[in-house]
């Protein structure tokens, strides 16, 4: 396989799994801004949305106030955001056409298919409820191509970069939905533990769409402690970061078997998961939630540096 | 030709139906109203869907468009084909001789048959391929030749493309498209298959491999300027269909004389490539120096007979339209028989009685700029100004060499679906050719239809659309 069809592989479900995780990180920012009873208080959790999604600096350039359809609008349709869900299934359809050879017909037309349909929407027909159904429109799309990546490729090497790249990009983005609550909260921590704490660790479970799972394994009320180690250790919980990070490993697992050697990615996704095999929840709460989201989220992207020197992406 | 009603492909000039279009007629007949304008939308939807699509240059971002399909199919008697097919056969062997010889002892010009100063100051000749082998001396490998109906036994070549004819994904695409909206139609008649071309163009790449080549398969790659370039679709397509590698010239790169790709286990050796970008930017150390999208190297690669190019370098010489006007000369020179398929009668203008003539009645002809394609550079008398008129009366007085002038066809029509209604609209016929260790030809091709009533312009960048093409089997 071509390198650079390696390298479009791994962005192409990058760029779907994202624009999926941006509709996910949208939905729960504009929730919380329904939800929130202080005044201005709807403008603070979409700016802490965007940090999460590390946009806020680049959108404070541009906007002057963050409302909900200004903030919508940057997060959908911009194409000077990077990570607009405009620009990730453009970025997405394009790597797909690049490497159209290397993908089947039914995901190419699912892919397509969404590229088009995304593009005949008119901003300004998006407010309001329309909103949660875009957002909706969006997940279902990245479902839809998902399902037709795992019924309809080979098990090859191309399997291999794209599910690599889709894990990678969902552990890169959990962590991010996590941190956000770190950075909802910190400012008031005399709240921590009231109504509207639980109020919003539940807004992060339906970001993470795992909002009725985590009942079914915990049984039990929101707690913070709860919520991220569900996030975080759980096996079981297919967003969670052990999840991701177990499942980028056994992909490249799987390269190494295919080829025959193991190189430099191996030691960065081993690297990944040890980091959350090797704790507990004790531990990262005591040195710092944030503190291990940011470490994580630097080991995540070695990952990708050390992918694309492996295997000769350009 | 002019003024006179054009031959129907459908229709006898009595109103009867000829006979190849027998079942369809009846079919037609058949269909309830607005069937066809749903067989249309359905066409658009499946054609959108899969992303068949030319890019238009200088458009907007992301306006890929659909070439237009026309549901009602163009229909060839076995008979007609086999005439059309001995025809092409004969013309791209004698093509494929005489660009053998042009590139080695050039008897033809010794003998006078072709004027010595037509090809050796032709831009489209390449010095650099003096005294080269290539793999089988086929040179051009992939033809698309261009075919024009004026009567019931008249057809005439229009043009041979022999650099890199496109649009055969258009002929596989349209067919899929009608077995898929038209079983019953199908059913009622015996069609020859078209599904075989990707099979036939692997078969045809492999036998070229170079001579040197040892092993079991020949590693293929078609040669893609990019997903910008108009033709992108075709190009991963055949890829796709042939099981080959889709490269972009940084995917390629040339080491001690032979071609490898970039892959993710390091470099894997190249022996056929099927390029669809231009001599002038195959390789920067041998054509143009700015070219950023060929394999520098690439050329000294094909020399040393490490690699196949497909089609040859300098083809294009043999499908100028300059030297088109000799091409029964051709054919005879090399294979000692009569043309079966006819040129189109071409007025010289560097002839002084000829020229005289063009200038006069320019109004009915059509000028052509030896090197132009795509339907630039060219004009049509009939629906032409004045003020173009005498534009082109001064340019071919400036540059006589420069243009060829030839009658304007009234070019065969035949029954499309316009806005619900089915109308005559004129089209052309492109069949498609392989030359490798034998020849072998498609039956059919890809039909153009000029979808506004009377244009004879049917090229897709001037608003043409596509039918199926059937070769009726006996």
């Amino acid at each position: 396989m071509l390198g650079r069809t390696a390298a479009n592989l791994f962005w192409l479900s990058r760029y779907v799994e994202r624009a999926e995780n941006m509709a996910r990180l949208l939905e729960v920012g504009y929730r919380m801004s329904l939800t929130s009873r202080r005044e201005g208080g709807a403008s603070e959790h979409l700016v802490s949305m965007m940090q999460a999604a590390e946009v806020d600096e680049a959108f404070a350039l541009k906007h002057d106030v963050a409302d909900v359809d200004t903030v919508a609008r940057y997060m959908m349709f911009d194409p000077d955001n990077p990570s607009s869900v405009y620009s990730c299934l453009q970025a997405a359809r394009t790597n797909a056409r690049a490497v159209r050879t290397a993908i089947t017909t039914d995901m190419w037309e699912s892919m397509n298919g969404a590229w088009l349909e995304f593009s005949q929407i008119k901003p300004r027909d998006v407010r309001g409820a329309k909103l949660l159904g875009l957002l909706q429109w969006v997940k279902q799309r990245s479902h839809e191509f998902r399902g037709a990546l795992l019924g309809t490729i080979l098990r090859d090497d191309g399997f291999a970069f794209l599910q690599a790249g889709n894990f990678v990009e969902r552990a890169d983005n959990t962590a991010r939905i996590l941190d956000m609550k770190y950075y909802v909260l910190l400012p008031r921590s005399s709240l921590v533990g009231g109504e509207i704490d639980i109020q919003q660790w539940t807004l992060i479970l339906r970001a993470a769409s795992a909002h009725r799972a985590y009942r079914h394994v915990y049984h039990d009320r929101y707690k913070a402690h709860n919520i991220a180690d569900f996030l975080i250790m759980r096996q079981e919980m297919p967003r969670s970061l052990v999840y991701c990070a177990n499942f980028v490993q056994q992909n490249l697992d799987n390269l190494a078997k295919l080829y025959g050697r193991k190189e430099c990615c191996h030691e960065a996704a081993e690297s990944l998961l040890s980091m959350v095999e090797g704790t507990d929840m004790e531990t990262i709460f005591s040195n710092g939630l944030h503190e291990f989201l940011t470490e994580f989220v630097a080991r995540n992207n070695r990952v990708t540096d050390a992918l694309s020197e492996s295997y000769n992406f350009y | 030709m002019g003024e006179q009603t054009p031959f129907d492909e459908m229709y006898n000039p009595d109103g009867s139906v000829r006979e190849p279009y027998r079942a369809l007629s009846e079919w037609l007949g058949e269909q309830p109203d607005k069937a066809l304008a749903l067989m249309q939308a359905d066409a658009e939807a499946i054609f959108r869907k899969l992303g068949i699509t030319f890019a238009v240059y200088g458009s907007e971002e992301g306006t890929e468009k659909v070439i237009p399909f026309d549901v009602i199919p163009r229909i060839i008697a076995a008979n007609e084909w086999r005439r059309l097919s001995k025809g092409i056969e004969q013309r791209v062997k004698a093509l494929n001789a005489f660009l053998h010889d042009i590139y080695h002892r050039q008897e033809i010009l010794k003998a006078g048959r072709v004027p010595e100063k037509l090809i050796l100051n032709n831009e489209a000749f390449c010095p650099q391929m003096m005294g080269l082998d290539p793999a089988r001396g086929v040179y051009a490998h992939i033809i698309g030749v261009d075919i024009v109906r004026v009567g019931p036994d008249e057809f005439y070549v229009l043009e041979d493309n022999l650099r890199t004819p496109s649009g055969v994904s258009y002929m596989l695409e349209d067919r899929e498209a009608m077995m898929m909206l038209a079983p019953d139609l199908f059913q009622k008649s015996k069609v020859a298959p078209v599904e075989t071309y990707p099979e036939n163009l692997r078969r045809t790449l492999e036998s070229v491999a170079p001579a040197n080549f040892k092993g079991n398969t020949p590693n293929i790659a078609v040669l893609t300027p990019g997903i910008f370039n108009s033709a992108y679709f075709e190009h991963s397509f055949l890829a796709d269909q042939m099981g080959a590698q889709l490269c972009e010239g940084n995917d390629l790169f040339v080491d001690g004389g032979k071609v490898y790709m970039r892959t993710t286990t390091g470099p894997e050796r190249v022996d056929v490539i099927y390029r669809r970008i231009d001599d002038d930017y195959l390789d920067p150390l041998t054509f143009r120096p700015d070219s950023m999208l060929g394999v520098p190297g690439l050329f000294d690669a094909y020399r040393a007979g490490n690699v196949t190019l497909v089609n040859a370098p300098g083809t294009g010489i043999a499908d100028d339209k300059a030297v088109y006007t000799y091409v029964p000369e051709i054919i005879e020179f090399y294979l000692g028989e009569k043309a079966l398929l006819q040129n189109v009668p071409t007025y010289n203008c560097t002839d002084e009685n000829q020229r005289a003539w063009v200038l006069e009645n320019i109004a009915d002809l059509v000028v052509k700029e030896v090197h132009g394609s795509g339907g630039y550079g060219m004009m049509v008398g009939p629906t032409s100004s004045k003020a173009m008129h005498a534009e082109f009366r001064k340019k071919i007085e400036a540059r006589p060499d420069n243009y060829i002038v030839q009658p304007t066809l009234n070019l065969s029509t035949c029954p499309t679906h316009i806005n619900g209604d089915v109308a005559p609209r004129h089209v052309d016929l492109r069949p498609y050719v392989l030359v490798g260790d034998e020849v072998r030809i498609t039956p059919g091709g890809l039909t153009r239809v000029a979808l506004k009533k009377g244009s004879l312009v049917v090229n897709s960048s001037q608003g043409g659309g596509t039918k199926d093409t059937w070769v009726l089997e006996d």
